[in-house]
Formats: C-alpha cells, structure tokens, sequence
C-alpha cells in the first residue's frame, strides 16, 4: 500500500462490465517523504476523493476489493482511504541496516 | 515475510470500511549492512506497533485476509508481529 496525489480525473465512456460508475483518477505515486515516485497512474476511487488529496492506495488483486459493489472486476488500483495527518520521523533516528550477529531490538 | 521498521503513523478519516480500528503504519524495510535500501510502504497493523518497533510484515493479499479473518479486506501489507531480537550467522 502507498501514497499517492490526486492530480486530475480520467474520463471514459466504454468500461468494461462492473466497473460503470466507478470514478477514475489520474495520482502520483509518492513516497514517506511525499516525494514523487514512478510515472502518473490512473486510479479508481472508491473514498471520493477529489483533486489535491493525499490518499493511501493499494495495488494488485487486492485493488477490486476495495470496490464497494462488484468485486471481481479489472482494477489494479483503488484509494482506500483520504490521508488528514500522518507523522513521519525523519530517517537519521533509526538505523535500518542489519549487522551478523545479534540484532537487539527491545 | 520481512522485516521493517515502523517510522511513522498515517491518520484516514474517511477510509475503507474493512480498515476500522486498525492503524495505519508507514514502514521501511530492513536491510544487510551496505546493501540498497529499499522502498518504504504503508501497512495495517495488527499487533498495536508503535513508531520505532522493528516488525515482521507479511506482503502477501491472501496471507494478510487470512490474519485480519476478513475474505474482502482490500490489504496487502499487514504487520504480523513485533521482533524482539535476531541473530544473523
């Protein structure tokens, strides 16, 4: 699951089956620090979402299950959720690496 | 399964319903000394980590609906447990 901007919508008349309705956004994947990530993807948005919001997404199959109808439809991606606040610490407050041996962590 | 530090929390209002009362962790995952770290995610959390934690995510959608006991829950990523320690020979 990841982040992502709204940037826009995708308009489109002929759907496949089970995805009528089904409103579809262009986002910009982003990454913890919100910085952009990838090229722009299309989104199905299952949240009502709007341009400029902050969601958190999920890919893959898991995608059609955040449909609220249908759910064995064509989507890899879908908003599950509009972000109000998140708190990210900065990375220099913990190490990230593994060393050979014993790894204490509590 | 792998494992990840847990280095924020993300608040959703409005949200899926299938996410109630669980939290939403910003993790990124662990790597061997000198090797390329690799890209952070989101992941529901099931076992009340908190920011700092060191825990055992589990990447896979049919795993995660398994652990959360819902078929529909539109999860990849969820937190399965927190790691008190490990020994790398």
């Amino acid at each position: 699951m990841l982040f992502g901007r709204i940037k826009g919508n995708a308009v489109c008349t002929i759907k496949y089956p089970g995805t009528e309705g089904v409103k579809l956004l262009i986002v910009q994947p982003l990454d913890k620090h919100l910085e952009p990530v990838g090229p722009l993807q299309v989104v199905a948005d299952t949240v009502h979402a709007g341009i400029g919001d902050l969601c958190v997404m999920v890919r893959s199959r898991e995608a059609s299950l955040a449909m609220p109808d249908e759910k064995f439809v064509p989507v890899d991606l879908a908003t599950v959720g509009i972000v109000d606040d998140i708190e990210i610490r900065p990375d220099k407050d913990f190490d990230f690496t593994l060393k050979p041996g014993w790894n204490q962590f509590t | 399964m792998i494992l990840a530090k847990v280095i924020g929390t993300v608040v959703t209002t409005i949200g899926n319903p299938h996410f109630k009362n669980r939290r939403l962790l910003v993790v990124q995952p662990l790597v061997m000394e000198g090797e390329k770290t690799d890209e952070d995610f989101i992941a529901l959390d099931n076992t009340h980590a908190g920011i700092g934690d060191t825990v055992l995510v589990n990447r896979e959608g049919g795993a995660a609906r398994m652990v959360m006991d819902d078929p529909d829950a539109p999860v990849i990523s969820v937190i399965v447990g927190i790691i008190d320690s490990i020994k790398i020979e």
